[in-house]
């Protein structure tokens, strides 16, 4: 057991009751003793995740309240990196975990942070029926247009033309508009910036937080790396610097119409903001009304 | 602690060994099931689904797949739920890399399977028995399980609890290898009062946060458990992960993690191993079993006796671990092995290890689709009782 110990020193030291002079102010809600993280420089995850303390702090939810549920992938790591309960599960499999959280206690506010790759191909059929049944969850997922973390391959959100390891002459297929994905399968609040973005984005987490039922953010972010460095867009700073060109905020526009093409300007915005009862909202009227009296309602 | 009431059917009931697996369940404390309709596993959920709205705090949801449902009770237990989901082989094919998340996150929580013929569709509602190998080692990696195997409804109920009481003891996750002729025979099943049954609660730390370390180990090798929202505020990951739950991507901690996750079912496996034995003493000729093959098993036992050989019957209730220990000490008896289960060798393989070549193991199998004609059996007896030297 003597190995033990020493590790559980180890353990014990770094990550409680660390004190310091310059307390950073990420420091509650992040684990320093994590640091440094994995993502690149200038890629748009971290920016994303700071957006999210923000707007935490902004709703005061406590934090022991909050879960942060990812898949795999870069955007996957988040889960890692915030100190919250947080769990890093299967890829593509976030959702229907955060699924069995939520409905097992109603009282969390259970946030899925996870990439394109993960949530919508993947972990596509999930999205669809989590957005369905109006499970009451917010879903942050970071579109960087390709599978970074294995080296960069062809998505299912890849724009056409795009060349990536396995599209070497450029991808031929169609990608998801996901806003108008989110929209046509039931969710409740759909939004889409960029990581230029910083006062939308943090303003649509707290609104998707806010609000009960399936909402969804689409944050398109640099992927310095691999994305912009294959389609020759520069590192993370050029691609925002093009994103504050050529992105039009239309709050408010049809979904329809705002799918991503390579070189065309994207739209972004608060697409949708509508009301639908949640699962359990309609789980417990509808089974008080079948079953009256004998129906306690479910909290958890 | 004692079952809670509200949740035990207690009283003589007749019914079928799925609906009984649903009662076991509700009377353990499972309180979430996930799941995706399967033949011959369905009527477990059916039966949960009716239930559960009557039942303080129980829920049930019919997810879009068995991935999906597979890992919902995940996050149903690590929110503070009992929970498990039910299916037969395809479904259970696709939950095999949560069984690996839920062995790598130390999740307890219970897969049912109940078994129908394979390999793929196969066989939607007709018994087999071989899904037993890949209940032990159908994910990736290095883990350990445990799995029971029920021959009678009454079985499906008793060992429901066990199985949900093994899962919180160890923290893994437990399969529950029915078959789709337990699945559908129905008998008596008496259900005993509330205070009459035992029940494993959930071993969560009492260590406060900042004092706890999440996947540190307790004498048992087992750690204790926090859930999410009472302000820990910890990480869980199915990456290889320190006392802390950090991913750590070192040989070191791979080997510490990994091995302690095998340890702690192979160190503790006197502990979980169970077995009922029949007229062993005496025999010369040992019919090793489970699940509905046992209930043919015992027919060709008294068969053979009547023959004037002597057999015994030992029939594993728990199969993984596998009872290695006392299969070796029947094989230094001299006693010869007769191993009946429908399919082609899976428990078999088990068997003829732990025999080491001191006796004979024949195997009684054949690929499911119906129990096995009990004839087939004791002519495999006398092979075996043939070759014994």
């Amino acid at each position: 057991m003597s190995v033990l110990n020493e590790l559980e020193k180890a353990s014990l030291s770094p990550s409680v009751g660390q004190t310091s002079p310059e307390k950073h102010p990420m420091d509650d809600f992040m684990r320093m003793d994590r640091m440094p993280h994995i993502w690149c420089s200038t890629c748009g995850i971290g920016v994303s995740v700071n957006c999210f303390a923000k707007a935490l702090e902004k709703c005061k939810i406590p934090l022991d309240e909050v879960v942060v549920v990812s898949g795999i992938g870069c955007t996957g790591r988040v889960a890692g990196y915030v100190k919250v309960d947080s769990f890093h599960t299967t890829h593509g499999r976030a959702i229907p975990f955060a699924t069995g959280m939520k409905l097992a206690n109603p009282k969390l506010k259970v946030v899925v942070f996870s990439g394109d790759g993960d949530i919508i191909a993947i972990g596509g059929n999930h999205f669809l029926n989590a957005a369905r049944r109006n499970i009451d969850m917010t879903v942050i997922c970071i579109n960087n247009f390709n599978y970074a973390m294995t080296g960069g391959q062809l998505a299912s959100t890849t724009p056409e033309g795009s060349i990536l390891t396995t599209s070497p002459f450029g991808s031929h297929e169609e990608p998801f508009n996901l806003p108008f994905l989110a929209e046509s399968v039931g969710a409740v609040y759909v939004a889409r910036w960029t990581s230029l973005h910083i006062y939308n984005q943090t303003n649509s987490m707290v609104e998707a937080m806010r609000k009960p039922g399936f909402t969804f953010i689409e944050i398109l972010a640099p992927c310095p790396t691999i994305y912009e460095r294959q389609q020759k867009f520069g590192d993370g700073l050029d691609r925002l610097r093009w994103y504050c060109d050529n992105s039009e905020i239309r709050n408010g526009a049809n979904t329809r119409d705002v799918d991503i093409r390579l070189n065309a300007g994207v739209v972004v915005g608060k697409f949708v903001d509508k009301e639908r009862p949640t699962y359990l909202e309609s789980m417990n009227a509808h089974y008080k009304e079948k079953l009256g009296d004998r129906y306690k309602p479910y909290e958890g | 602690m004692k079952a809670d009431p509200r949740g035990v059917l207690t009283g003589s009931h007749y019914l079928d060994g799925d609906h009984a697996c649903c009662e076991g369940a509700l009377t353990a404390g499972c309180r979430f099931i996930a799941g995706y309709p399967i033949t011959p596993s369905t009527e477990v959920v059916e039966r949960f689904a009716r239930r559960a709205p009557l039942i303080e705090g129980a829920l049930f949801i019919q997810m879009e797949d068995e991935l999906a449902a597979s890992i919902a009770i995940q996050g149903a237990v690590w929110a503070g739920k009992k929970a498990m989901t039910v299916t037969s082989g395809p479904g259970f094919s696709l939950m095999m890399e949560h069984i690996g998340l839920a062995a790598m996150t130390e999740t307890p929580c219970l897969f049912v399977d109940v078994q129908r013929g394979g390999p793929s569709t196969g066989l939607p509602t007709l018994p087999g028995q071989a899904d037993m190998m890949q209940a032990r080692w159908g994910s990736h990696g290095d883990y350990e399980i445990i799995a029971l195997s029920p021959n009678s409804p009454q079985e499906a109920f008793n060992l429901t609890i066990d199985a949900f009481n093994l899962s919180e003891q160890y923290r893994v996750p437990v399969m529950f290898m029915m078959d789709e002729s337990v699945g559908h025979m129905m008998e008596r099943v008496v259900i005993p009062p509330a205070d009459q049954i035992e029940i494993t609660p959930r071993r969560y730390t009492k260590l406060p946060p900042g004092k706890y370390l999440p996947f540190k180990p307790e004498p048992d090798l087992v750690p204790d458990m926090f859930k999410a929202g009472d302000g820990y505020r910890l990480h869980v990951t199915g990456l290889t992960h320190d006392f802390r739950g950090y991913p750590d991507m070192s040989a070191d901690i791979q080997e510490q993690l990994v091995h302690r996750l095998v340890d702690k079912i192979r160190v503790n496996a006197p502990k979980i191993w169970r077995y009922e034995e029949t007229s062993v003493e005496d025999a010369d000729v040992v019919i090793v079993t489970y699940g509905i093959t046992s209930r043919l098993a015992i027919d060709a036992l008294n068969i053979a006796r009547e023959k004037g050989i002597k057999v015994g019957m030992l029939r594993l209730i728990v199969v993984w671990p596998f009872p290695e220990r006392r299969i070796r000490e029947l094989a230094v008896q001299g006693k010869a092995m007769v191993v009946a289960e429908m399919n082609y060798g899976q428990m078999f393989y088990e068997v003829d290890r732990c025999a080491q070549g001191k006796v004979p193991v024949v195997l009684a199998g054949h690929g499911g689709g119906t129990v096995h004609r009990v004839e087939d059996i004791v002519e495999r007896i006398m092979e075996a009782y043939r070759c014994r030297s």
